[in-house]
Order: C-alpha cells, then sequence, then structure tokens
C-alpha cells in the first residue's frame, strides 16, 4: 500500500500540466483517485463532510445489481439447456451462461469507459463515477445472443449522445443504459426482437422458438400464464427468456432492499411505479379485450422488465424528478405507462423502457409545477401578512 | 409560554470532543484582533495609524460607505499591525495589549428616557452596532429601516455549540438592560429557546416574546426559528443579534464602558481540556491551545463551528461573532481504497457505511473531502436536513445562473449561510453550497441598492 502510493507519488509529476505525458491527466487522476481517496481538505465553508461521496454512492448501487447479474448467468444457461432439450448439471449452466454474459459486460465497460476518460481528458476534468452503473445496467438489459458489435455500438452513443454531449453525468436528460436500449431496439428491430435472440444458442436450431413471455402473448399465447413455463412463480424467480437482468423479480427485489436501506434508491420512486402499473393492470382485468389485459396484474409486474425498470432505471436520481412530491408522480405514471404500452402497442411489449424515457422526458415538468406550487404558497403567505 | 414547535428535519452530528459546562483557566494573550472580514459586505477603512496607542472602545477602523458603522478595539495598548492579503484588502487589524484595563468613556443612560435615533448613535458611536445583524443577508444593521421584529435565539444547536444557559449565568440584570436597550430601537423583541433546557435566565426576561423549540440542528439558527415564526418576505426585515452582544449592550448603557468580555466555548476532539474560558472579543488563541491540545499530525483551528466557522491559525483570533473554538484533525491523508471499505468508524448519513450499526457513536472527523466535487446527482438529501418549505437544490440552480427573481420566488431572503451549512455536510458531490448562497445574496445586494 505505502509502495504502491510512493509509486504514483513517483509518476504524479509526469502527468501534471507542463509534464512528459501531461496528456494522460485525466486517466492518472482517475486510477489515483479509485485507489486513494484524495487528500483534498474543506478549505471554506463546512470543515467536516459525510464520508459519502460519488464513487461510494455508484459502487452500492453496482453491489445492488449483483444478485440480478448472477441470476441472468445462471438463467442464460438454463434456458439454453432448456430450449434444447438437453439435462445439465447448475455448473454446466452457470459455464454456459457466464460464457455469454461477461464478454458482454466487458464490451459495455470497456467501450463506455474508454470514451470516459477520452471525454474527461479533453474537457480537462475529473473522470466521472456515473458510468460503473451504466456499465452494468446496459448488459443487464440486453437479450443474451447480442451480437458483441451491438453492443459496443449501443454502448457509445449513449455515452456519447445520452450523457456526454449534454455535460456528463449529473446533466443528462435521459437515463443512459435506456438510450442504449432504445437505440439497439429501433436501429436494428429484426435483430433485437423476436423468438430466437433471448435465448443462447436458437439461432442454429429451427423449429425451436423461445419467446419471451410478453412475446407469446402478444401473439395471442397465453396457455403457459395460468400453470406452465410462465405461471408467476417461475416468473418471480426469474426462470423465463428474457434480457438478461431482468426476468428474476425475487433478484431485483434483493437490490432494491439494498438501495432503499442504504438512502441511494428512492423508495418513493419504486413503490409508486409499482402501484400504478398494478393499478393499470387492475384496470385492465376489468375490461379484459385481449389477452394480456387479462394477466393478473401482480403477474403483469413480475413480467418483461418492469421490476427492473422500476428498482434501477427509474429511480436514476439525474434523470427522474428531483422534487419528493415529484417523485410520486413520475412513478406512478411510470407504471401506468408500462402497462398501457405493453398492453395496447404489440409491437412493443416491452413498454416499461418507452415509459421511463417518456417520463425523464417529462420529470422537469412535473418539478416545474411542484416548484411552482412552493413559490405559490411563499407569495400567498406574503399577502395574508401585509 | 406558547406552544412548542417541533422540528423534525436536520442533524446532529456525532463530534466527539464535547466540552464541559466548567470553566478553565487561561491568561489573556497579548495580542488582539479585528477582522475586517467577519463583517460581510464591509470595506474598512482605517481610523488610525500603525503604532498609535489605543484604549478599549477606540475607533480602530470604520465602513467606506457607512462611516457611521465603527469597529473599536476591544482592550487598551497600541495598535500594533494591520494585516493585509491579496490586493492590499485588509484581513486583521491587531492590537497589543499593555494588560490594563484602560477604556473610552462613555456616558451612562437609561435606554428608556433615549429615543431611538439617539440609541442608534449610542450604539454606533461605542461600536457595539456591528453586533446587530439583519435578516435577509445577514449583514450589519441598517438603522434607517424598520425592523418588524428583533429575534435573538438564546441557544446554539451546531456541533458542540456552547451551552448560552451556562455562559450566561450571572449575567442576568445585564442581559435585561440590553433587551431594554433593544427594545428601544424595536418594540416587538422574540426570543427562541430549546425546549427542554430549564432556561432559567431567559425564562426570567422581561419584555420579550419566548418561542420554545425542539428538534435536531440547525433548530437553533436564528433563521430558521424566524422561519417558523414570523417568515420573511420579501420588503421585510428581522434584526437579530446573540446574547452575549445583548449583554456588552446592557453594560454600555449601564455602565459606560465598551464590554468586550465573552465566553468562549473550547471543544473538538483534538483539545485537553474541553471547557468555556473567560477571554476578550478577538483574542488570539495562542493562550488557550498552550499544552492543551493533541500532537497528533496537522491541526485544524476553527474560529466558530465545525459548519460555519473560519479555519485560523494556532495563533490566530477569534472572530467577532464567534463564541466556540474548535480542534479538529486536519485530515490531509490518502485513504487507500477507502470508497471501498466497510467503513466501520464512518460518519455518514447515508447507510452505505458500516457505522450505522454503532447508533450512539461519537466521531471524532477530519477536515478530509472524502470525495471530489461532482454535479448535482443524488437528489432529495439537501431537502432532509433544511427545516424549511424551501426547495434548496432549485435555489441553487437559480443562484448559478444569476437569476435573481427566481432566488427571490424560492426564498433566498429567509436563508442566511449558516441554515445551509448541513445541506454542504452531507452533500454527495461536494458542492461548496454556503460559498454559492453568498455569491447570490451579494449579487442582490448589488443589483437591488
Amino acid at each position: 500500500m505505502k509502495a504502491l502510493r510512493n509509486l504514483l507519488d513517483n509518476i504524479k509529476p509526469h502527468v501534471q500540466k507542463g509534464g512528459k505525458f501531461e496528456k494522460f491527466h485525466s486517466t492518472f487522476d482517475a486510477f489515483e483517485t479509485l485507489l486513494f481517496v484524495p487528500n483534498h481538505t474543506n478549505k471554506n465553508g463546512v470543515h467536516v463532510r459525510d464520508s459519502i461521496d460519488s464513487k461510494r454512492t455508484m459502487a452500492m448501487v453496482v453491489m445492488a445489481l449483483v444478485p440480478a447479474l448472477l441470476f441472468g448467468i445462471w438463467n442464460a444457461g438454463y434456458q439454453h439447456y432448456l430450449a434444447i432439450n438437453e439435462a445439465a448439471g447448475f455448473w454446466q449452466m452457470v459455464g454456459i451462461g457466464a460464457l455469454k454474459v461477461l464478454p458482454i459486460v466487458v464490451v459495455s465497460y470497456g467501450v463506455g469507459l474508454g470514451i470516459e476518460f477520452m471525454f474527461a481528458q479533453i474537457r480537462g476534468h475529473e473522470v466521472q463515477e456515473g458510468f460503473l452503473v451504466s456499465g452494468m445496467l446496459i448488459p443487464l438489459v440486453l437479450p443474451v445472443d447480442i451480437p458483441l458489435w451491438m453492443v459496443a455500438v449501443a454502448t457509445a452513443f449513449s455515452v456519447v449522445i445520452g450523457k456526454e454531449v449534454f455535460g456528463g453525468t449529473g446533466m443528462n436528460i435521459w437515463n443512459p443504459a435506456l438510450i442504449a436500449r432504445a437505440f439497439l431496439f429501433f436501429a436494428y428491430p429484426s435483430k433485437m426482437s423476436g423468438d430466437k435472440i433471448w435465448i443462447h444458442g436458437l439461432s442454429d436450431l429451427d423449429g425451436v422458438t423461445g419467446a419471451t413471455p410478453l412475446g407469446e402473448a402478444a401473439s395471442g399465447h397465453v396457455d403457459k400464464f395460468a400453470n406452465g413455463a410462465f405461471d408467476l412463480w417461475h416468473s418471480f424467480i426469474g426462470m423465463i427468456p428474457g434480457s438478461i437482468g431482468e426476468t428474476s423479480t425475487l433478484a431485483i427485489l434483493i437490490g432494491a432492499v439494498l438501495l432503499i436501506y442504504t438512502g441511494i434508491g428512492s423508495w418513493k420512486v419504486m413503490v409508486s411505479v409499482f402501484a400504478g402499473g398494478y393499478l393499470m393492470a387492475l384496470i385492465f382485468n376489468l375490461w379484459g379485450a385481449n389477452e394480456l389485459m387479462q394477466v393478473d396484474a401482480i403477474h403483469q409486474l413480475c413480467l418483461g422488465g418492469f421490476a427492473f425498470g422500476a428498482v434501477f432505471m427509474a429511480t436514476d436520481p439525474v434523470s427522474a424528478s428531483r422534487t419528493e412530491k415529484g417523485k410520486w408522480i413520475y412513478g406512478f405514471l411510470i407504471g401506468v405507462f408500462a402497462i398501457l404500452i405493453r398492453v395496447f402497442n404489440p409491437a412493443y411489449p416491452e413498454g416499461v423502457m418507452l415509459a421511463i424515457l417518456l417520463m425523464n422526458t417529462f420529470a422537469p415538468l412535473i418539478d416545474h409545477f411542484v416548484v411552482q406550487g412552493n413559490i405559490k404558497r411563499r407569495v400567498k403567505r406574503a399577502k395574508v401578512n401585509a | 409560554m406558547s406552544e412548542v414547535i417541533k422540528i423534525k428535519k436536520g442533524l446532529n452530528i456525532q463530534l466527539a470532543g464535547k466540552a464541559d459546562n466548567v470553566f478553565g483557566q487561561a491568561e489573556l494573550p497579548e495580542l488582539f484582533a479585528v477582522k475586517p472580514t467577519d463583517f460581510h459586505g464591509v470595506v474598512p477603512k482605517m481610523a488610525i495609524k500603525v503604532g498609535d496607542k489605543v484604549k478599549a472602545g477606540t475607533v480602530l477602523f470604520y465602513d467606506k460607505y457607512r462611516p457611521e458603522i465603527k469597529f473599536v478595539s476591544p482592550v487598551s495598548g497600541e495598535l500594533l499591525a494591520v494585516n493585509r492579503g491579496e490586493r492590499r484588502k485588509i484581513l486583521e487589524v491587531v492590537v497589543k495589549s499593555d494588560g490594563t484595563d484602560a477604556a473610552e468613556q462613555f456616558e451612562p443612560a437609561k435606554a428608556s428616557e433615549l429615543s431611538k435615533e439617539q440609541v442608534v448613535e449610542k450604539l454606533q458611536v461605542a461600536g457595539l452596532w456591528p453586533f446587530i445583524r439583519k435578516r435577509p443577508y445577514d449583514i450589519i444593521a441598517d438603522a434607517s429601516e424598520t425592523p418588524k421584529a428583533f429575534y435573538i435565539s438564546a441557544f446554539d444547536s451546531a456541533p458542540l455549540a456552547p451551552d448560552f444557559d451556562f455562559v450566561l449565568t450571572g449575567q442576568e440584570e445585564a442581559l435585561q438592560e440590553g433587551i431594554d436597550v433593544i427594545k428601544r430601537l424595536c418594540d416587538n423583541v422574540h426570543l427562541g429557546v430549546r425546549n427542554d433546557a430549564a432556561s432559567k435566565v431567559i425564562n426570567s426576561l422581561k419584555g420579550v416574546t419566548i418561542h420554545s423549540f425542539e428538534g435536531p440542528h440547525p433548530v437553533g439558527n436564528v433563521g430558521v426559528q424566524i422561519h417558523h415564526t414570523m417568515p420573511i418576505n420579501k420588503g421585510e426585515v428581522v434584526w437579530v443579534a446573540q446574547p452575549q452582544d445583548i449583554v456588552a449592550i446592557g453594560k454600555l448603557f449601564a455602565e459606560g464602558k465598551y464590554d468586550s468580555n465573552r465566553v468562549v466555548v473550547l471543544a473538538g476532539s483534538e483539545v485537553e481540556k474541553k471547557a468555556y474560558y473567560r477571554t476578550k472579543l478577538g483574542a488570539s488563541i495562542s493562550t488557550l491551545i498552550k499544552d492543551n491540545v493533541s500532537n497528533n499530525g496537522t491541526l485544524r483551528y476553527i474560529s466558530g463551528n465545525v459548519l460555519t466557522g473560519t479555519q485560523i491559525d494556532n495563533d490566530g483570533y477569534i472572530g467577532a461573532y464567534h463564541s466556540q473554538v474548535t480542534v479538529i484533525p486536519e485530515g490531509d491523508y490518502f485513504e487507500f481504497m477507502g470508497w471501498a471499505a466497510p467503513g466501520f468508524g464512518k460518519f455518514s448519513v447515508s447507510r452505505t457505511f458500516f457505522s450505522w450499526m454503532c447508533k450512539n457513536k461519537e466521531y471524532a472527523l477530519d477536515a478530509n473531502t472524502h470525495g471530489g466535487r461532482r454535479s448535482f446527482i443524488m437528489s432529495g438529501e439537501y431537502e432532509k436536513v433544511l427545516p424549511m418549505d424551501i426547495l434548496p437544490e432549485f435555489l441553487f440552480r437559480a443562484i448559478l445562473v444569476d437569476d435573481i427573481d427566481k432566488m427571490e420566488q424560492l426564498g433566498i431572503y429567509e436563508l442566511a449561510e449558516e441554515d445551509v451549512a448541513l445541506c454542504e455536510f452531507v452533500c454527495t458531490s461536494k458542492q461548496p453550497l454556503q460559498a454559492t448562497l453568498r455569491r447570490g445574496i451579494d449579487l442582490i445586494i448589488k443589483e437591488l441598492s
């Protein structure tokens, strides 16, 4: 540790202004602050500060994502062997799952962090930690059989267009990980939908389909929903086809508990998304005009990316509503729109992504009204007193 | 007494090093200083030269733009130095004490027999006017304005803050006298007390309205108390002062002397004998900390509390508005993988460190920033520690883009730096919020005057 510190101190003069490797200042700084919390002290203003920082916050979210990732790895293998109708042991499933999932994670982090480092150097500021989370979110919302080059293109798009053009972490309007997902969805629709991509190894097999439950329901097959491969229990545990990290509501809820307990994720947003989704699904149950409307309300919340979106995407503080009252409205509308899009538009059964992006867009508007409310109260108070 | 006002939002930082309610013994130092930088917005103009003899109460300098506001020497002796900083800005006006009690003579007077103008003049001549400040802006009051109230917070809730009940014991008469003087300036005098403290000194005062409060810091901030009793709207002014300064005002009228005696509390994890000390305004802390602080690494000396105080050297001077000196570790070290460590001994409002398991532990916090500055990322953090109906983040955004209309609408008139100090403390992005707020206030003062 001491040796490491000395090594860094030796390199430091070379990467600072005027040094030989001035160009790598941000890069060096990123690694230095990753290894050592800097010795900066408060100069004016408060003399003591809370121990939390942006790195700690992001690291916590990544930890909350780990259960979903691990389950996703196992499920990738499980679905593969289920589809090709072969028996396999636990480690075999994990093995093939890891072989498929980990490269996606590596590509996502590699491309994303590379671009982040470049931008930090050009702008001359510190590398921001936001991508630590986005880099993990992106693989988890992708199908397992996606070509790696598409992961790379989508990640680059989301970092540059989704975040850096606005000024970096904290300035973006939309959730960068969802930008990546939406980009793929609209740029390569043939590869991102259908019934081959969700389970590894199906593209070589004829006659076997592996559509997601929502895909099946959209085409009118709900026979497996009541009792079968897609029943409530399987959907809750996550043994269904789907994007890597989104299938297991259980694993996602474990992450949610961590986020809420540490105080990093907003419980208001999570609760209101589920409430909005549940109410909307109930209303559709009463209506019951098509198969998707008839899916039980609780079951709806366990399908597709609903839970994942509610816990990890909608709660992104930067793109969400920033007032406390606004968070209730913002979350509730995400839930409502997610189910609405899912039920009415069979072309996009995955409505959560679009619902969150839509509400990201409207979050500033919601905040505006909350702020106006505060202003009006103050004006009213002045009039009463006068 | 009126009903108790309960405040829920806020935070008591469990800082180690609280002082006992006892007096410590320390000699008075040789050097004293008045620091123009303590008085926001004052442009000092020297009234005497280096080497001139002064008595306690002799004018040292005055405000260039409001020459009636004078700043006087706390002790008798000679003007030793005028220390300047960048662009020759005056930072410290240092007086070397001769150890005698020589003081300027002012006429004793009964406040009840004087008009408001006479009281103001008396306070200004004797150099006590700077201790009356005004909200909005938190600057020295303007005698031409008519305040809607005069508000005194009789307790301090900041970390390791002095217990004013203890400090004021024995000063009851002078305090009442001071209140009587204040009542000539503004008849509507309010005091805020802590509900659970048996505040005998305060409760026996006559002619004042007493409000009792309960809750975590910043409940003792006068701005928070005003917000909950008589919020400041645009165009309204409330004058405020601290209890010890009211005592000095009382003594000026009773005895005809400028009284610079103050009690300060010396606290913080690095102090050996944490106690109250009798000293004078602007005293150098050198004698207080002599053989009285630990010698582990670099120390940070703060005049005031850890949230709002100013950093001073180990022979620096106590600020004019401060009744507290805090000594904490500097924290200028590198911490290996600090952001990833479990963090058992780290204080955090979030539960991201394992320290949430030991609830009542006291922490020896240091001045390390614990991370780099970022843009606003987390939301809802500030609201939890600001017990006012104000949306802090949106106010800060308005300040950052110099939008004066928005600042007004969002309630900048109700805030002083001390009120947002806790927001700054909890900020994950390590933003300098007190400085930001002051920037907004300065802009408003400049544009609206």
